[in-house]
């Protein structure tokens, strides 16, 4: 658990004093509403299973374009070789990646919240906004959402930066992937904001939990293969 | 020349009866579902066409289940028989899934008003279907013959897992799946279950035959640019 970490802290120091992928995160996250606001429309009579959409492909595209610098930066000055070089189990090393991962994507979606909230619901008809009925649920989602398609994505990057194709093979490996957390998530968030109550979602939140179960396990599992020489 | 890892002699007979067998099946599966099974008294003729969409989807299924063991082989012992085993299953598999998807859609015209409906197993299918270019995709642009081998084996084996949980997420989304034909639907009559295990059987020979073939063409390649290699 230390050695997970040790590999979130350097990863936090190093966006920290850089100050890359954050700002960038935000500003595309900002520009996407922009152009989603300008491409719907939206009004006060918004349909909620649609924004959930627009705040679902907000997050996992910018997510996704933070993910892959993330592994980009390693690969200057060679960081990751000695990354590998470290006495610590491949596993370990994908979780620390995971989580520095989750927490700067989690970070960022924070931020962009409110301003949805602005933009696009604060005056919408029929919105509950109860801290324990919609904000607290809504959060919760918005973080096992996150660490599903982070999870992925966080695999991914590794894998994509070392193919021909590069940053273009990302998305291709991702998106169909994930699928279910788009479906679920979106399904989610749509229910918490008509004020449905718990059990009407509680099927597609047991199917998120097990998506992010089963790719953070195979993901870490699978790991030590991904890495292996990988200079060839 | 003799194909390395194969005895000649019996491969060759084995290869004969292999397809003598498989014409001889898929001969009867196309009279069975043309003469011997009756006419379906709601969908009519195109039912027949059921028959053929049943064998490849099967066929496609064990071919992507090849796909799976064949990779998670490959990851274990690191031998290119392997690779090569699920690479050419993969390509099989596309092949006949793309004539799954084609068959359905023109049942589905007459039966369903549509050609294509997002219903819980098409949405699979389509991800499914994507997952598997993604696959070759991935391929063709990874780089490295070691790299190529190993990163398509980790995709393969994350997508055969994911497959399940989209299937279970794709049925949250719309719970009105129509009622497809089949043994579930309340008694079919002898006649149609014969044709059907018929062609199932007979689908699947073709499967196993194609995969031989292909793998066989697919070692000579890589005997030659073995040769090609090393003669400069």
């Amino acid at each position: 658990m230390n050695k997970i970490l040790l590999i979130f802290r350097k990863d936090f120091l190093v966006e920290w004093r850089s100050k890359q992928i954050f700002p960038t995160m935000f500003v595309f996250s900002l520009l996407l509403l922009l152009v989603f606001n300008v491409a719907f429309e939206f009004r006060s009579d918004v349909n909620f299973r649609t924004v959930s959409a627009v705040i679902w492909i907000t997050f996992i595209f910018s997510g996704l374009l933070a993910l892959g610098r993330s592994f980009s930066l390693e690969k200057e000055n060679n960081a990751f070789a000695f990354l590998l070089l470290t006495p610590v189990s491949r596993s370990y090393i994908y979780l620390g990646k995971l989580l520095s991962n989750v927490v700067m994507v989690l970070l960022s979606e924070l931020f962009i919240l409110p301003l949805f909230l602005l933009f696009f619901l604060f005056d919408a008809k029929g919105i509950s906004l109860s801290l324990t009925g919609a904000v607290l649920p809504f959060l919760g989602v918005v973080v096992l959402g996150t660490i599903g398609f982070v999870s992925l994505g966080t695999f991914f990057s590794s894998m994509a930066l070392n193919t021909k194709l590069r940053d273009m093979m990302l998305p291709l490996l991702v998106f169909p992937l994930i699928i279910p957390v788009v479906i679920t998530s979106v399904g989610i968030c749509s229910s918490i904001l008509e004020g449905r109550p718990f059990g009407y979602y509680a099927f597609s939140l047991q199917v998120l939990v097990s998506f992010d179960i089963i790719f953070v396990l195979l993901c870490s599992l699978l790991f030590e293969y991904l890495i292996e020489d990988s200079g060839d | 020349m003799r194909i390395a890892g194969t005895d000649p002699f019996s491969f060759k007979k084995m290869r004969r009866i292999l397809f003598f067998l498989t014409f001889a099946l898929m001969v009867l599966s196309t009279w069975m579902t043309l003469f011997y099974a009756p006419t379906e008294i709601v969908m009519g003729h195109v039912q027949r066409i059921f028959y053929f969409h049943m064998g490849t989807v099967w066929a496609a299924t064990v071919a992507f289940t090849v796909v799976f063991v064949a990779s998670i082989y490959y990851l274990r012992k690191e031998t290119a028989k392997w690779d090569t085993l699920a690479y050419c299953s993969a390509e099989i598999g596309m092949l006949l899934l793309t004539l799954t998807i084609i068959t359905g859609s023109i049942w589905a015209k007459p039966v369903w008003g549509t050609w294509w409906t997002w219903d819980p197993q098409l949405t699979t299918t389509f991800i499914l279907w994507v997952l598997y270019a993604v696959y070759l995709v991935l391929r063709s642009g990874a780089g490295g013959r070691g790299k190529k081998a190993r990163y398509s084996a980790i995709f393969a084996i994350i997508a055969y897992v994911d497959l399940p949980v989209v299937y279970v997420s794709a049925r949250i989304k719309r719970g009105i799946s129509p009622v497809v034909f089949g043994p579930g639907g309340g008694g079919i009559d002898p006649a149609m279950m014969h044709t059907l295990l018929v062609t199932l059987l007979g689908f699947t020979l073709l499967f196993v035959l194609l995969l031989g073939e292909r793998t066989r063409i697919m070692n000579m390649e890589n005997t030659l640019y073995a040769r090609g290699g090393r003669g400069g």
